[in-house]
Order: structure tokens, then C-alpha cells, then sequence
């Protein structure tokens, strides 16, 4: 389990490149995990051909779940709507190089991905 | 004074190793504490030679396990000093046993505008059953506030009494800042004022000797499992004469003297709130571990987490950002819950479980007290007989490795 606290973890935890607010954006949630604390915003601007522009989050919590929204921005900007609606639980393990978690990290792990989701929905069938 | 290098012995726990290869240090006994192996041969001894249904069969083996099972209770109320066991009803954990006061006697005698008085530090468990019954009846909720040390402001719990509660709940010992509320004097204040009075007892009885008469609380809960007992069997205490007047809690076989197809006449307390086949097993272990914590001694075991806690608290007091919830190490049972500064707590525990070291994370089904404290989350360690100087020392240093994991984050 120590190997979780990999490099890259610590250093989107510590240095997230994707953090902050976005005053033009076209869609946004947030999101929490009571019984952690975490804490996620997200802010993304679509464009019309549902390209995915520009993404930022903001909040706070534990390293797993902030690491993971810093990557999962990274991974998702310049994708199209549908490719992100459709990524999985295994998406954002590999983006965070973990083969394993138990199920209450998983949970940590998974937010970012839920917000995105969220702030996401229903814009397939709006276009 | 105790051994715990000794006491250590008789929990079959300790022998696994964690990962693999770890030695155990175990310092989440406020969730659950662990168990000695009399406890497990209890519960085996009963199925393998003794086991029927209780209260009904007339043959040998039932007649056998009735007689441990109220031996059990009898054991139990003379732990808490009471001396009739009628007033003991065995139930699930203390959060069944807090429900079962907010059903069978909060709606049978609160009604719309009475008021109730909770406090800032409680669980989860002695605040839902009331928020629920407050919700169902219109019921007015004060809470009296922790101060600044963590402590409860007793200056308001004074003022708020004179709102004429009909109930005033709180804990013995906060499970997160590790605070001893003086039940007497408060129990006392409340009677005076004229409210009916409940203790949250689940982190009081495994710790140090309680005298439920002497504190004089109507209505006294805990769970056997935080008292090297096992899952599943708590107790109810309550006055004679509140348990009579209340109505049942749940209706069934065993809490019924007559049933006709007209109606029922509730059974005798306890037996009125004791529904359906009791965890018999449980019930007995909670009795055996109840006899292991009378051999030790609950006044050696308090000393022994004072020990434990004055030097755990010395010794993370030192470790730079890192900030101790609640008051001092003398003035607090063996709980201590902490912040380190740019570290999530989920991360602390995880990095700390990778080297065997089991801690509590999170909010510790506390959240309006870390709401109130401004915490988002804690990590607890806590302390009971079994712990060493040794186990602390790993803490620590383990404490050290999470914060060379994260380098030089925060600040
Ligand atoms: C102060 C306090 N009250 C109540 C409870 C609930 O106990 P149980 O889960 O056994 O019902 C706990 C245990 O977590 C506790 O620490």
C-alpha cells in the first residue's frame, strides 16, 4: 500500500496543475464525500462539437482524491462529451497507476470522475 | 498495575501480522475493542454443550442456557452497580438501546413544543433517534455547546435547563475529544429542572468503573463489543419505573405474557422489550468478558490509559504540525484525536496501516462536533488495557514516515 503515495500522486496532490476557477465555462458541479470530507468543484467549458475545451477543479480532501481529479482533468481536456461519459472505474485506476484500492479509497478515487459526470449530463441529448 | 506485555496474551489477535509482516499495534478500541480468547470459548462452550432457545423449553439444555443467560445480565448489572437486573435490557449496541428510549418512552410521553437538550459532542446514535422523534412529534432540540477546551459549557447547560427539557441527553466520554462530562452533577441539574435523563455510556463502561446508581441517570447505554465482548448485545439500563410505564418497543414472542385474537398483555420488564430469540451467544460473552475485565480490574485498567494517553499526548504534542483536539492529557480518558497540517486524515491512516498501525479516520460518526470544531476530519488513536509504551513509540513514528511520504507539503 505504500507504493499507493507513488510519485505522481504526491506531486498532482501537491503541484495540481488543473486547480482554480474558470469564469467562462458552460457547465459545472460539485460534489462531496460526507463521511471523508473531500470536496470537489469542477468547472468545464464544451464546445458546440462537444469537445471538452477547458476544465479546472477546486476543493479539498485527501491526496488519493485530489491527485485524481488534477489527472482525470488531464486526461479529459480536448476529448469529446460521450468519450468521457463513458469512462470507468478502471479508467481512473490506470490514470492513477493503482491496480487495487479498498473500497472506502475507491470511493475517494472515483469523486472527481462522479462530478465530471455530473456537470456533464444530459448534453449529448441537448446537441 | 497491569501488564499489558501480559494482558496481551490472552487476545489471539495479536499473534497475525498485518500485510503480511507487520506486528499489530491496535489503537482503534473506541470503534471496537478486541477480544479475549474466554470470551470466544464462552460463546463456543455454549453452542458446543449447552445451546437451546431460553425462556421456553423445559429440557436440560434450555433450562442451561436461560441460567447463563440471566447469569450474564446479573453479572453485567452488578459491573454497573445496579442492583436489580430486571432494569438491564439487552439489546443490539447502544444505538438500539438510545433508539429504543426515543420509541418506547419519547413517543408515548412527549408531545408537540416539549423540548429536548442534546449537546454539541455527541455521536451520531444519540442524536438521529431524537432528530427522528423531534421531526415526528414537533419537538424543540437545544444543544449545549462545547467550549473552547472541548469541554462542555456548563454555564449554558444551566440556562438551557431553564427552557424545562423533558429529556436531557449526553455522553459519558466524548469519543473524539476524549472529554469525562461530571454526569453526577449534571444528571443532578437536570432532575432538578425536572427532565428524564439519558447517558451514552458506550465509551464510559469499557474504560473506567461506573456506578450507574451513584450517577443516578434514568436511562444508561453501551455496546459489550468497545469491552472485549462481542458484536451484536448491549445494554438498556433504566429506572424501574420508567421502563413499566413504557410501552413496548417491538412486539413479538417472549416480550408477551398472554396473546388472544383480541390483543396482548406485555411480559414483566425486561422481558417487555426483549422481542423474539435474544443473541444468546453474544449475551453470555458479554457476561465472560465482563468477568475478564473484573479480574483486571477496572480501576488498574483506568490507570494503565492514563499512563498510556499522558504519554501519548506528551509525545504527538512534540510532533511539529500536528494539532491535539480537545483538552490536555490529564484531563481526558484514553482517546486522542488529531490534525497534521496538509495531510488528510484518510491518507495518515493509510500510510500508518501500511505498517500495521490501525487508527480511526474520518469524523467518527461525530460530524456536527467537527462541523463545530472546524475540522473536516480527524485521525483518532485510542488506548485500552492491551496497548504498550511500545505501541505509542510506533505511532509516532509512524507519524514521522507519513510526513516524509508527503514531503514538505502544507506549509
Ligand atoms: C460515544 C458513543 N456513543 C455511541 C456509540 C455507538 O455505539 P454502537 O455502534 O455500538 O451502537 C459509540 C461508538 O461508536 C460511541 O463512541
Amino acid at each position: 500500500m505504500d507504493d499507493l503515495y507513488r510519485e505522481v500522486i504526491l506531486e498532482h496532490y501537491k503541484n495540481p496543475v488543473h486547480k482554480g476557477e474558470l469564469d467562462a465555462h458552460n457547465h459545472d458541479f460539485e460534489d462531496e464525500n460526507p463521511l471523508c470530507g473531500d470536496f470537489i468543484h469542477m468547472d468545464l467549458q464544451v464546445d458546440e462539437n462537444g469537445i471538452i475545451r477547458n476544465a479546472v477543479f477546486s476543493g479539498h480532501g485527501c491526496a488519493i482524491s485530489q491527485a485524481s481529479a488534477d489527472l482525470l482533468l488531464e486526461s479529459i481536456i480536448g476529448k469529446p462529451v460521450d468519450e468521457v461519459q463513458h469512462m470507468s472505474t478502471q479508467d481512473v485506476l490506470d490514470l492513477l497507476g493503482i491496480d487495487d484500492l479498498g473500497p472506502v479509497r475507491l470511493k475517494c478515487a472515483l469523486l472527481p470522475l462522479k462530478v465530471v459526470k455530473s456537470a456533464l449530463y444530459g448534453i449529448e441529448k441537448d446537441e | 498495575m497491569l501488564d499489558a506485555h501480559l494482558l496481551r496474551r490472552d487476545f489471539p489477535i495479536f499473534q497475525r501480522k498485518i500485510h503480511g509482516k507487520k506486528n499489530l499495534v491496535y489503537l482503534d478500541s473506541a470503534a471496537s475493542s478486541q477480544k479475549p480468547q474466554i470470551v470466544l470459548d464462552a460463546m463456543d462452550k455454549l453452542y458446543a454443550h449447552s445451546y437451546a432457545n431460553i425462556h421456553r423449553g423445559i429440557h436440560e439444555l434450555a433450562e442451561e442456557a436461560t441460567a447463563l443467560y440471566e447469569n450474564s445480565r446479573q453479572k453485567i448489572a452488578a459491573f454497573i452497580h445496579v442492583g436489580d437486573p430486571a432494569q438491564l435490557i439487552f439489546t443490539r449496541n447502544t444505538t438500539e438501546s438510545i433508539n429504543l428510549v426515543a420509541m418506547a418512552w419519547g413517543r408515548k410521553f412527549l408531545k408537540e413544543g416539549d423540548r429536548i437538550l442534546l449537546t454539541e459532542m455527541e455521536h451520531h446514535s444519540n442524536l438521529v433517534p431524537w432528530y427522528i422523534l423531534a421531526a415526528e412529534k414537533g419537538i424543540q432540540i437545544d444543544f449545549t455547546p462545547v467550549g473552547e477546551q472541548g469541554f462542555l459549557d456548563q454555564d449554558r447547560f444551566q440556562e438551557l435547563l431553564k427552557r424545562s427539557p423533558r429529556l436531557v441527553a449526553f455522553t459519558h466520554m466524548s469519543n473524539v475529544l476524549g472529554v469525562i462530562n461530571p454526569v453526577q452533577e449534571m444528571t443532578q441539574r437536570a432532575h432538578q429542572a425536572g427532565a428524564v435523563v439519558l447517558v451514552d455510556g458506550a465509551q464510559s463502561v469499557p474504560h473506567f468503573p461506573v456506578s450507574v446508581e451513584m450517577l443516578n441517570a434514568d436511562f444508561y447505554a453501551f455496546s459489550a463489543h468497545k469491552m472485549c465482548g462481542p458484536t451484536g448485545i448491549g445494554i438498556l439500563y433504566g429506572k424501574r419505573s420508567l421502563l413499566e410505564a413504557m410501552d413496548p418497543f417491538m412486539g413479538g414472542g417472549d416480550m408477551i405474557k398472554k396473546v388472544t385474537f383480541e390483543g396482548f398483555i406485555p411480559n414483566e420488564i425486561p422481558y417487555k422489550f426483549e422481542a423474539g430469540t435474544p443473541a444468546i451467544a453474544e449475551a453470555i460473552g458479554f457476561g465472560a468478558a465482563v468477568d475478564y475485565l473484573n479480574n483486571v480490574g477496572m480501576q488498574a485498567i483506568h490507570d494503565h490509559e492514563r499512563q498510556i494517553t499522558r504519554y501519548a499526548w506528551n509525545c504527538l504534542n512534540k510532533v511539529r504540525g500536528l494539532r491535539i483536539l480537545g483538552p490536555s492529557a490529564e484531563e481526558r480518558g484514553g482517546v486522542i484525536s488529531f490534525e497534521l497540517e496538509g495531510i488528510h486524515p484518510h491518507d495518515v491512516s493509510q500510510i500508518l496501516d501500511s505498517q500495521g498501525i490501525a487508527v480511526r479516520a474520518g469524523h467518527h460518526c461525530a460530524m456536527p462536533l467537527h462541523q463545530k470544531l472546524n475540522v473536516p476530519a480527524s485521525t483518532r488513536a485510542s488506548f485500552y488495557l492491551y496497548n504498550t509504551f511500545e505501541d505509542v513509540d510506533a505511532l509516532v513514528e509512524g507519524i514521522q514516515t507519513v510526513q516524509k511520504v508527503f514531503g514538505s507539503i502544507g506549509k
